[in-house]
C-alpha cells in the first residue's frame, strides 16, 4: 500500500500550487500599478493652479486652445467646491446619527429590534448606489422642483450611514465592560458613560471609520447625477445644482477635447481617496497601539 | 544497533534570537516502551519532542543543529513528510477534525498523503485502529458522524487511532491528557500501556505521577539543558542531581 | 443605581430614535421603489415585465421589458465572479496562510486596499482608454466596449472584497488542525486541500456571495463599458447593459412609462443584492455562532 506514495509528485504538487498562488497574486497587484501609472502620467500635465483655480471651460474654447497647442483653460473648481460642500453636510447629517446608532447596536446587542436594525444596516450598506440616487430623486428632488446640493448629500449621506454605523459599533464592542462599569459606580449617568467615557475611549476607531465612509462616497457618481445634477459655475448656494469631481469626470469622460482635464480631475480624486485611506489605516494602527 | 530506536545528538534548537531553547541533548530512545520528558514549562520538552518529527521545519524562524537518527538514519536527511508519517503525533487538545467525521478522522492520514483505499481497506484500518484505542465498541455505530460530538477523553482517543493508523514506529505525545478529566487520562495510560508493544512512544507530561505510573525510562530537563535521563524508578527514588531533586520535590516549576 | 437609570432615560430614547432612522431609511427606499414603479407593472403585468426582451422607446408604441437587463447583469456578474475567484483566493491564501504576518503580505495587502479604494468612475476610464483599445486591437469586436470588457473591470473591483474576507477565514483555521495534518505527512498543498478549505469553506463561499452582490450592482464603470443597448446579448463580446447601466444611462432623460420602468429595473435589482446580501451575512453569522 505504502508503494503508491510518491513523495516527489506530492512535492512538487505543492511547490507548483504555491508558485501558482504567488503569481496570481502578483497578476492581481499589477492593475493598480497600470491604473495609477496612466492616470498619473495623464494627468500631471494639466495639474496647475487655474485647475483648483477655474470652473470647466465649455468645448469651444477648450477646443481652440488645443488647436494652439496650449493647455485647456479652466478647471475643476465647480468639481472640488461641490465636492467639498456636500462632502461636509453628508458628515453632518450622517456622523451624529450614525454614531448614535452604532451606539445603540452596541448596547443592545441581543434585543430583537437590534438585531433586525443589523440586518437592515447590511441591507443599506449593499443597496447600489444608483438605487439610493433614484430614491432621493424621487423623495427630494420631485417634491422639492429641483436638482440640488442638498438632494445630492442626503443621497451621500445615506450611503456614508450604514459604514458609520457598523464602524462605531465594532469600535465599542471593542472596548471592555469594566470601562462602563467604573464609570456608573462612580455615580457617571447612562448618558455620561456614553457621551464622555465609552466613544472618546473609542474615537480613535471611529474616527478611522468615518474617513474611510468618506473616501468610499467622495469618489461616488452614480447617486449625485440625478439629485445635484451638476453645474458649470462655482457657487455656495445648497439649494441649486452642484458639480462634483467624479461627477465631472462622468460627464466628460468621452469628450475627445476635454479629456486631459478628466485625466486631471482623476488624478486629483485618486490622490486625494488614496490619501484619505492611508491616513485612516495609520490613524487606526496609532489607535490600536 | 541495540534496541534504540531513536538516537539524538548534540541537539541545539534556538527561536530567532542566539538563545538556545534545547542545549546540547544527546540521548537513546529505547524501542517499544514508553519514554517520558519532564521538566517545568519553558524548559524545552516540548521544543525537544517536535524536533524528532520535524514539526520546527513549518516554522522558519527556528533554527535546529544536530542529528536525530529514526533506526539508524537520519531524519534530518530524509523528506520531512516521510519521518512524520513514521513518526505520529498527538496534541494536548484533542483535535479531530471538525470537518471529517469519525471514520474520516481515522483515515486522515490516507487522504493527507494522498493514498487512495477501496472499501474493504477503508472498513478493516477503521475497526483495528478504533478497536486499538478501544473506542470501536463506543462508536462503531456513530461512525459518520463528526467526532466533534464525543467526550475530550473519546476524542483524544480518536486523535491516537488517527496517529495510529498509518502504523507508525514512533508516537509522540505532547502533554496528552493535560486536558483530560482524571478518568479519562488513567483510561489513556492504560491504553499507552498496551500500544507500547507496537509502537515507542514518547511522552511530554508535566505531572510526575504520570511518568511514574507509565514511563520505562524518563528525561528531566531544566532550562533547555537535560540534566538527567534514565530509569524512571531510579529517577524518582534516587536523583543524581540537585535540580532534579528539588523538581521532584515541588520546589520548581 | 436605578434612580440614574431613570433620569437618564432621555439618553435612551435618543438612541432610540437615531436607531429608528436605519429602518426608516431602508423602508422609504423600498416604498419609493415600489410607487414609482406601480405604473409599469400595472401597464405590462408583473411577469410579463421579467419576461419580455422589448425596450422600445418610441412615444406610440412604448413597451419595455427587463429580460435583457436581467441576462445583462447575471452575465457580467458571473464572468466578473468567474475571473475574481482564482485571483481572490490566490490572494486570501498568500496573506491568510503562506506569508501570514510576513512583511510580502502586508504589501499585498496594503496594495489590494488600494485597490478597493479606486472610485468606479476611474475604473470605468481606465478600462475605457486602455482595456477597451486592448480589445479592439486583438480584433474581439469592432467597439471594443461590451460584456467581456466590462466584467474584466469588474472582476478587478470585486477582487479586494472577496480576497480580504476569505483571508480572514482561511486565518481562522487553527493552527493546531494544521500541525495535526503536518504531522501526519502531509504537504503544505493538502493541508491546504483537505484541512484549510474545508474549514474555512462557508466563509470562503460567502466572501464570494458578498463580491457578486457588489457586482450586481456596480453602476459606473459597467456603464461607461459595457456600450448600453438594449437587446438581449448574445455572446460575451456582445454590447448590453445592466439593470444598474441602464438605470445611469436613461433615467436623466426618462418620464412617464418609461421612468416607472426604470424605477421597476430598480426595484428588481434591489431585490437581487438585498437576497444576495443576506445570504451572505446569514452563513458569515452561523459561521460565527458555531465557532
Amino acid at each position: 500500500m505504502n508503494n503508491t506514495i510518491n513523495n516527489t509528485r506530492r512535492l512538487v504538487t505543492s511547490r507548483g500550487i504555491h508558485l501558482l498562488v504567488c503569481s496570481l497574486s502578483i497578476i492581481t497587484s499589477i492593475p493598480l500599478v497600470f491604473i495609477i501609472g496612466k492616470v498619473f502620467f495623464e494627468g500631471i500635465h494639466n495639474l496647475n493652479l487655474q485647475f483648483i483655480t477655474k470652473p470647466t471651460p465649455n468645448t469651444f474654447n477648450a477646443m481652440i486652445a488645443i488647436n494652439n497647442g496650449e493647455n485647456i483653460p479652466g478647471g475643476i473648481a465647480n468639481g472640488i467646491v461641490g465636492s467639498f460642500i456636500m462632502l461636509i453636510l453628508a458628515s453632518i447629517i450622517a456622523i451624529p446619527i450614525g454614531i448614535l446608532c452604532g451606539t445603540y447596536l452596541a448596547e443592545n446587542r441581543h434585543n430583537k429590534f437590534a438585531k433586525c436594525i443589523s440586518y437592515m444596516t447590511d441591507l443599506l450598506q449593499g443597496t447600489p448606489s444608483i438605487i439610493i440616487g433614484i430614491v432621493v430623486y424621487a423623495w427630494v428632488v420631485i417634491p422639492s422642483h429641483g436638482y440640488s446640493a442638498i438632494a445630492g448629500s442626503i443621497a451621500l449621506a445615506v450611503m456614508m450611514l450604514p459604514l458609520i454605523v457598523r464602524s462605531t459599533e465594532e469600535a465599542l464592542k471593542m472596548l471592555p465592560d469594566s470601562l462602563k462599569e467604573s464609570s456608573l459606580a462612580l455615580g457617571g449617568s447612562y448618558g455620561k458613560t456614553i457621551l464622555k467615557v465609552l466613544l472618546p475611549s473609542a474615537s480613535g476607531s471611529i474616527f478611522t471609520g468615518v474617513l474611510l465612509a468618506v473616501s468610499r462616497v467622495v469618489g461616488e457618481t452614480a447617486p449625485i447625477t440625478f439629485t445635484a445634477l451638476g453645474c458649470s459655475m462655482v457657487h455656495w448656494n445648497i439649494d441649486q445644482p452642484m458639480s462634483s469631481i467624479p461627477l465631472l469626470i462622468w460627464q466628460f469622460y468621452n469628450d475627445p477635447i476635454l479629456q486631459p482635464l478628466v485625466w486631471s480631475a482623476s488624478l486629483f480624486l485618486l490622490i486625494f481617496v488614496l490619501f484619505i485611506n492611508i491616513s485612516a489605516k495609520i490613524i487606526n494602527n496609532k489607535s490600536k497601539k | 544497533m541495540s534496541n534504540n530506536i531513536i538516537e539524538i545528538k548534540n541537539l541545539n534548537i534556538s527561536y530567532s534570537s542566539n538563545v538556545l531553547s534545547v542545549k546540547n541533548v544527546n540521548a537513546n530512545i529505547i524501542k517499544n516502551e514508553i519514554t517520558a520528558i519532564m521538566g517545568p514549562s519553558g524548559c524545552g520538552k516540548s521544543t525537544l519532542l517536535r524536533a524528532i518529527n520535524r514539526m520546527h521545519d513549518l516554522y522558519n524562524n527556528i533554527k535546529v543543529d544536530g542529528q536525530i537518527f529514526l533506526n539508524g538514519t537520519d531524519i534530518m536527511k530524509m523528506q520531512a513528510i516521510d519521518v512524520r508519517r513514521k513518526i505520529g503525533m498527538v496534541f494536548q487538545r484533542p483535535n479531530p477534525f471538525p470537518n471529517m467525521s469519525i471514520a474520516e478522522n481515522v483515515l486522515a492520514g490516507y487522504t493527507l498523503n494522498g493514498l487512495h483505499l477501496n472499501k474493504h481497506e477503508k472498513a478493516e484500518i477503521i475497526e483495528r485502529c478504533l478497536k486499538s484505542v478501544g473506542l470501536w465498541e463506543e462508536v462503531k455505530d456513530v461512525q459518520t458522524k463528526k467526532g466533534t460530538f464525543l467526550s475530550g477523553g473519546q476524542q483524544q482517543r480518536l486523535c491516537i487511532a488517527r496517529a495510529l493508523a498509518l502504523q507508525p514506529e514512533v508516537l509522540l505525545m505532547d502533554e496528552p491528557t493535560s486536558a483530560l478529566d482524571p478518568i479519562a487520562t488513567a483510561r489513556i495510560e492504560e491504553l499507552l500501556l498496551e500500544l507500547k508493544k507496537d509502537v515507542s512512544i514518547i511522552i511530554v507530561t508535566h505531572n510526575m505521577g504520570q511518568a511514574k505510573r507509565i514511563a520505562y525510562n524518563s528525561m528531566f530537563m531544566y532550562l533547555g539543558e537535560l540534566i538527567e535521563y534514565g530509569d524512571t524508578q531510579k529517577l524518582f527514588n534516587n536523583p543524581m542531581h540537585e535540580q532534579t531533586k528539588s523538581y521532584l520535590a515541588g520546589h520548581v516549576g | 443605581m436605578y434612580n440614574i437609570f431613570s433620569k437618564n432615560q432621555s439618553f435612551k430614547t435618543l438612541l432610540n430614535i437615531s436607531a429608528g432612522i436605519i429602518p426608516l431609511v431602508c423602508s422609504g427606499i423600498l416604498l419609493a421603489l415600489v410607487l414609482n414603479s406601480f405604473n409599469a407593472f400595472s401597464e405590462f403585468g408583473f411577469f410579463n415585465f421579467l419576461s419580455s426582451k422589448e425596450w422600445n422607446q418610441s412615444p406610440n408604441n412604448e413597451s419595455y421589458g427587463a429580460l435583457p437587463f436581467i441576462s445583462g447583469t447575471l452575465l457580467t456578474t458571473a464572468l466578473a465572479l468567474v475571473l475574481c475567484i482564482p485571483l481572490s483566493l490566490s490572494v486570501a491564501l498568500f496573506n491568510g496562510e503562506y506569508y501570514k504576518g510576513k512583511t510580502i503580505s502586508n504589501v499585498l495587502n496594503t496594495i489590494v486596499d488600494l485597490l478597493a479604494g479606486i472610485p468606479s468612475v476611474i475604473y470605468g476610464l481606465w478600462g475605457f482608454y486602455v482595456l477597451r483599445p486592448v480589445v479592439m486591437s486583438l480584433g474581439l469586436s469592432s467597439q471594443g466596449s461590451g460584456i467581456l470588457v466590462a466584467s474584466v473591470v469588474l472582476a478587478i473591483m470585486i477582487v479586494p472584497y472577496a480576497a480580504s474576507l476569505s483571508a480572514e477565514f482561511i486565518k481562522l483555521v487553527p493552527k493546531e488542525y494544521k500541525e495535526s495534518a503536518y504531522s501526519m505527512g502531509a504537504t503544505r498543498f493538502e493541508v491546504i486541500r483537505y484541512v484549510i478549505f474545508p474549514m474555512a469553506s462557508s466563509g470562503i463561499f460567502s466572501s464570494f456571495i458578498l463580491a457578486m452582490g457588489r457586482a450586481l450592482g456596480e453602476t459606473m464603470t459597467v456603464t461607461m463599458l459595457i456600450g448600453n443597448t438594449n437587446q438581449m446579448p448574445q455572446s460575451l463580446l456582445d454590447t448590453g447593459n445592466t439593470l444598474a447601466s441602464i438605470v445611469a444611462n436613461q433615467f436623466g432623460e426618462a418620464d412617464g412609462l418609461k421612468l416607472s420602468s426604470l424605477f421597476a429595473l430598480a426595484l428588481l435589482l434591489f431585490i437581487i443584492t438585498a437576497i444576495t446580501n443576506l445570504i451572505g451575512k446569514i452563513i458569515i453569522k452561523k459561521k460565527s455562532i458555531s465557532k
